[in-house]
C-alpha cells in the first residue's frame, strides 16, 4: 500500500500560498530527499503528511486513508523544533510518550538510544546536546514502531560527526524494518548518499519527484557554442551562458549535435539547475508585473 | 557471526554514484583476489551500520553482482562469492604486470611526474588500448 499520496494538495496561510497544487506518490520503502530552498513549502507539507496542520485544498492519504487533520497511526514525525519537555529526563520522556500512544514498544526506543555512544536516561531533555536530542527525538519517533517516517531537517545544527550518525540511525531503521522515509533538507548533499528518491518543491510546487537513477538518466547537460544552440533537442530546463559557452540543462534531450558535449548530471547540479530556473522565472515575472506585484505564473 | 571480508569506502565527491561504487569495489576486490569463491559480503545492515548510505543501495549494488554471475545470495544466509576474477596477473605483490607497472610508476615518479601526470598518461594510454564505450544518448 502507498505509504503517502498528496492530490492537489495547498496551505495557503492568510494571502499566501505555502504550498500550490502539490500531487505526488511516494513509494514504499524509499528514502526520499525532499529538497528546496528556505521557505519552499516543506515544513508545511510535512505537517500536513504528519495530519498536524489541514490542507486548504487537496487531499493526503497515509496508507489509504485520507488524512484529516489526524496523525495516521503509521506515521511518526520529527519536527525541526525537536519540540520535546525539556525539563524531563530522557526515562520520564519516553514514560510520557509510552503513555500516550496506543502502540508504542519500550524496547525500540532503548535499542535506539542505545546505539552510537549511547544516551544517558538520567539526563534532562534540555541539557542534551543538539546530537544527542535528536537521537532521544528519533527514538521516541521510532517507538511508534512507524511504517512511513516524516524528518523535518533532522540534521540541521548537527555536528558533522553527529550527521553521520543520526543517518547511520535512520538507515538501521530502513534496514531492520523496510521503513518509508521522507527527509526534508535545504542541503542536499546532506541527503545524497541515502536517498533514492528525490521530490524537489520550490514556490509549494512539485518541480522533480522520481527515482534518483530515472531522474538523472532523464536529463543531460550539454555544453557547446552559444551561437550554435538551434540543433540542440529537449526541454530546455535551465541554462547558463558565459560569452561564447553555454550550459544547457536538458530533459529527454536528443543527442548532442556536433560541437556539443553531453554528460549525465549529477543531483547536485540537476537541483541547481531546476532552483536557478525558478529564480529567473520569479523575477523575470516580477519584472514584468512591476506595480502590480508577483504573480505566479 | 562472520565478520564482513570487505569494508566498503564511499567517496562522495567522484561524481559515481554510490551503488557503482560498492560494485566497483567487490570486483576489484576480487580481481585483486581478497574475495574470492565461498566468501561471505557484509550484509546491507552492517554495511549501513559502518557507513550511512541507503540499504536499498547496498541490496541493488548485490543484486547487479548476482545478474553479472558474480555472486549469489542464500536465503538467510546472505550474499556470497561465487567465483574468482583474481587470475595469476593481478593477484600478489610479485605478479609481473603489476611488477612491471610499479617500475613504470617508479621511473614516473624519478622525472618528477605528480599523481596528475601520472592519471592523465595512464588514461590516455588506457583508452588506446581499450576504447571507452560511446557515451549512451
Amino acid at each position: 500500500m502507498t505509504p503517502l499520496t498528496a492530490t492537489a494538495v495547498g496551505k495557503r496561510y492568510r494571502t499566501r500560498w505555502a504550498v500550490r497544487d502539490c500531487s505526488f506518490t511516494i513509494p514504499e520503502g524509499k528514502v526520499v530527499a525532499l529538497v528546496g530552498p528556505n521557505g519552499a513549502g516543506k515544513s508545511t507539507l510535512l505537517r500536513m503528511a504528519a495530519g498536524l496542520v489541514r490542507p486548504t485544498t487537496g487531499e493526503l492519504s497515509a496508507f489509504g486513508t485520507p488524512l484529516r487533520g489526524r496523525t495516521h497511526p503509521d506515521v511518526s514525525f520529527l519536527a525541526q523544533n525537536r519540540s520535546l519537555y525539556r525539563d524531563l529526563t530522557v526515562r520520564e520522556l519516553v514514560r510520557a510518550c509510552a503513555a500516550m500512544n496506543d502502540r508504542w514498544s519500550t524496547d525500540r526506543v532503548h535499542e535506539v538510544l542505545g546505539l552510537l555512544a549511547g544516551v544517558d536516561h538520567d539526563a534532562k531533555i534540555g541539557a542534551l546536546s543538539a546530537g544527542a536530542l535528536t537521537q532521544v527525538a528519533i527514538a521516541v519517533a521510532l517507538g511508534r514502531l512507524p511504517r512511513l517516517l516524516l524528518l523535518d531537517e533532522p540534521l540541521s545544527d548537527l555536528d558533522p560527526l553527529a550527521r553521520d550518525e543520526v543517518l547511520r540511525i535512520v538507515m538501521t531503521e530502513v534496514a531492520d524494518r523496510g521503513t518509508t522515509v521522507v527527509m526534508s533538507s535545504h542541503l542536499l548533499s546532506d541527503l545524497r548518499e541515502v536517498c533514492d528518491h528525490v521530490l524537489l518543491i520550490d514556490e509549494g510546487r512539485v518541480q522533480v519527484d522520481g527515482d534518483v537513477e530515472g531522474v538523472l538518466a532523464e536529463h543531460r547537460v550539454l555544453v557547446g557554442p552559444a551561437a550554435d544552440e538551434a540543433g540542440v533537442e529537449g526541454k530546455l530546463i535551465g541554462a547558463t551562458r558565459s560569452g561564447r559557452q553555454s550550459t544547457l540543462l536538458l530533459r529527454g534531450a536528443g543527442p548532442a549535435p556536433a560541437g556539443w558535449v553531453s554528460t549525465e548530471p549529477d543531483l547536485e547540479s540537476l537541483v541547481v539547475g531546476y532552483l536557478r530556473a525558478s529564480r529567473e522565472r520569479r523575477s523575470s515575472a516580477q519584472r514584468g508585473h512591476a506595480g502590480r506585484g508577483a504573480k505566479s505564473a | 557471526m562472520l565478520t564482513g571480508v570487505i569494508e566498503f569506502r564511499i567517496d562522495r565527491r567522484s561524481g559515481v554514484s554510490t551503488y557503482v561504487q560498492i560494485v566497483q569495489q567487490v570486483e576489484q576486490a576480487m580481481r585483486l583476489g581478497l574475495l574470492t569463491a565461498g566468501d561471505r559480503l557484509p550484509s546491507a545492515r552492517e554495511v549501513v551500520e559502518a557507513i550511512a548510505v541507503n540499504p536499498n543501495t547496498v541490496l541493488k549494488a548485490y543484486r547487479e553482482l548476482e545478474r553479472a554471475g558474480l555472486v549469489e545470495a542464500r536465503r538467510g544466509l546472505g550474499t556470497f562469492v561465487t567465483r574468482s576474477l583474481s587470475s595469476e596477473a593481478t593477484t600478489g605483490g610479485d605478479a609481473p604486470l603489476r611488477r612491471e607497472l610499479a617500475g613504470w610508476l617508479g621511473r614516473a615518479r624519478e622525472r618528477g611526474l605528480v599523481v596528475e601526470d601520472v592519471d592523465a598518461l595512464y588514461f590516455a594510454v588506457r583508452d588506446e588500448h581499450y576504447p571507452p564505450p560511446e557515451e549512451r544518448s
